[in-house]
């Protein structure tokens, strides 16, 4: 019983000490958890004061107003919003093939020996940074085009609106491209990881009722993996939708909305990037900062889906599997 | 028989496709660092990592100047994203039912997904626009503040994957609370998190985007915190939209410096999960 109370007992020493040390410790680690929450308030709040000069003035009509002039200080916002989707879905539409057959190839027909070596070789395209893609992109990516893919394009299907015009090197379709092979990456490595997930059962069943391999992945494993593949595929828009410097330096920075994807276009994230630091009126800064704000509020809600979906196949939902 | 063959042609047929794909992919990867040794390696020499720029139309000079700049800058933002960003993790895996740990996590995946340059704007308009100053501090804010959400995630990821019997054993032991924690199960995830952290590291060094508008760029060495500072990819960019030749070659150089810095980054990070393996085993 007095045992209990000797002050010296290295246990009861220990105890007293870790209530304190315990408190201490939950402090500081929730004060780092909460940091999250709020430096994500003051984001918002912050984009929202610095756009609400901008907000007050156009309201919601800065999405469709498709003048852009700092000199005359009016602004909409319009041809920036159509240049960011229209580059970004073009470099889906190259990157969602190309990424979905090497992570097929990889989880289902590679030899094991090249399975890690390649998607280790794919995921170091993840780790250049988005200059390094503008440099190559503007002085070894665009001349190649614009001597040998474009006039080529224009040629074989000249007939189709976006393969007309006149040829500059950069345009909206160098832009995606360079997109496309950035964001592959990304594409690749979640659809990987889903497609491991699918159970083994899925692909056995699938062959031993005599399907093919090539039938067992689009008929049991694929549509398995869908949900998951669907989001993605949405992560890698998101990543599409904010690229900036890459896009920036391959675009050709042109405020006009044209059907042909020769034709320099504009993103949001790239207007930002070009006139912040030149800036001089508030109302154009104001305005910029709109364009942030915009482009925040696109990516939110389109990673906000993708993760949905994501959470979805590793939660299992689909067909309830037999476990892996 | 017949449709036998034409289905066993199909299969093969797409894994022919399949194949066409990798090289495709694979492809953009050796022509852009084939580029970067061919175009870059040639303007590398000593005085290219000890001299700071000389004016336009003279040759010589060098880019000592961007590689103080983006270790100052980076080394700043890790001294503050990094502990927010394993704190922030620890907690979530420690205290995974709580309310901040659910918001902590669905925050940070948002954060994950923002776009670089929107955090440039949101360091600008806090620091900059207050202080009326670019400056690198400015850069190291935007930084961190991209670090916080991944190192977060990491690290989370992998303290929970540490067996809960460590845990017991521990509080068995008599161990506290937090010397468990700390002691046994961080220790225990802790090259992992090491990877993490240097594979965050190594993503903000490459951003060029928040960095435009926070720390400018300088064609200076400067030590200087609350001024302008230059940055490996801000050079890269200025010297690659320029109009002299002699800058483009800058440019390749200096992204050539840059690559090394990233690739380095993440292969010692790679480095640090190995040698958890081999230690375990």
């Amino acid at each position: 019983m007095a045992s209990t109370y000797v002050t010296g007992s290295p246990i009861t020493g220990s105890l007293e000490g870790s209530q304190v040390g315990d408190r201490l410790f939950k402090a500081l680690l929730t004060a780092a958890a909460l940091a999250v929450p709020i430096l994500m308030g003051f984001l918002v709040y912050e984009l929202w004061l610095g756009s609400r000069l901008a907000i007050e003035r156009y309201g919601l009509g800065f999405v469709t107003g498709s003048i852009w002039d700092p000199v005359a200080e009016e602004f909409g916002a319009l041809p920036l919003i159509v240049g960011t989707l229209v580059s970004s879905f073009l470099a889906l539409l190259m990157a969602v093939p190309l990424s979905l057959g090497v992570a097929i190839f990889l989880t289902e027909f590679a030899p094991r020996a090249l399975r890690q070596p390649i998607a280790f070789l794919i995921e170091l395209l993840a780790a250049i940074p988005s200059v390094v893609y503008g440099l190559w992109g503007i002085f070894v990516l665009v001349p190649l085009l614009k001597a040998h893919v474009f006039p080529f394009l224009r040629d074989s299907f000249g007939f189709l609106p976006f393969f007309q015009g006149p040829i500059y090197g950069p345009s909206m379709l160098s832009a995606s491209i360079i997109l496309a092979i950035m964001i592959m990456p990304f594409i690749m490595s979640v659809s990987r990881e889903v497609l491991l997930a699918v159970p083994a059962s899925q692909r056995e069943a699938a062959l031993a009722l005599g399907a093919t391999r090539w039938e067992a992945v689009i008929s049991a494993i694929v549509p398995y993996a869908r949900s998951g593949i669907i989001g993605a595929v949405i992560l890698g828009l998101g990543r599409a939708l904010g690229e900036t410097m890459a896009v920036t330096m391959l675009i050709g920075n042109r405020n006009e909305i044209s059907a042909s994807l020769f034709a320099p276009g504009y993103t949001m994230a790239a207007v930002i990037a070009n006139e912040f630091t030149e800036a001089v009126g508030d109302l154009h800064l104001s305005a910029l900062a709109y364009v942030a704000l915009v482009l925040f509020l696109v990516t939110v809600i389109v990673n906000a889906g993708a993760r949905l979906l994501i959470w979805r196949v590793s939660r299992g939902t689909p067909a309830g599997g037999m476990g892996a | 028989m017949n449709r036998r063959l034409i289905r066993r042609w199909v299969s093969n047929a797409m894994v022919g496709l399949m194949v066409v794909t990798v090289v495709v992919a694979v492809a953009p990867l050796l022509f852009i660092l084939l580029n970067l040794l061919v175009k870059g390696a040639g303007s590398l020499s000593i005085e290219f990592f000890t001299r700071t720029p000389v004016p336009a139309g003279e040759t010589g000079g060098g880019v000592a100047h961007a590689i103080v700049g983006t270790l100052i800058i980076v080394g700043m933002a890790s001294l503050l994203g990094l502990p927010l960003g394993i704190g922030a993790g620890i907690y979530c895996a420690e205290y995974p039912g709580t309310r901040i740990a659910k918001a902590a996590r669905f925050i940070a995946d948002v954060l994950n997904g923002t776009p670089s340059i929107v955090v440039g704007v949101f360091a600008w308009a806090l620091i900059v626009a207050r202080t009326k100053q670019f400056s690198a501090l400015a850069g190291s804010c935007a930084l961190a503040m991209l670090m916080v959400p991944m190192v977060m995630r990491t690290t989370e990821e992998l303290v929970k994957l540490v067996p809960h019997s460590l845990r017991e054993a521990a509080v068995a032991l008599g161990y506290a609370r937090w010397r468990t924690s700390l002691g046994i199960v961080v220790r225990t995830a802790l090259p992992g998190i090491v990877t993490g952290a240097l594979l965050a590291v190594a993503r903000v060094a490459g951003e060029t985007a928040p960095l435009l508008f926070t720390a400018l760029g300088s064609q200076f060495m400067s030590f200087k915190v609350t001024e302008p500072m230059a940055a490996l990819p801000l050079t890269v960019f200025n010297y690659a939209i320029g109009p002299y030749e002699e800058w483009h070659r800058y440019a390749w150089a200096t992204a050539l410096v840059l690559i090394l810095v990233v690739l380095v980054l993440s292969l010692a990070a790679r480095l640090a999960t190995r040698r958890k393996f081999t230690l375990n085993a």
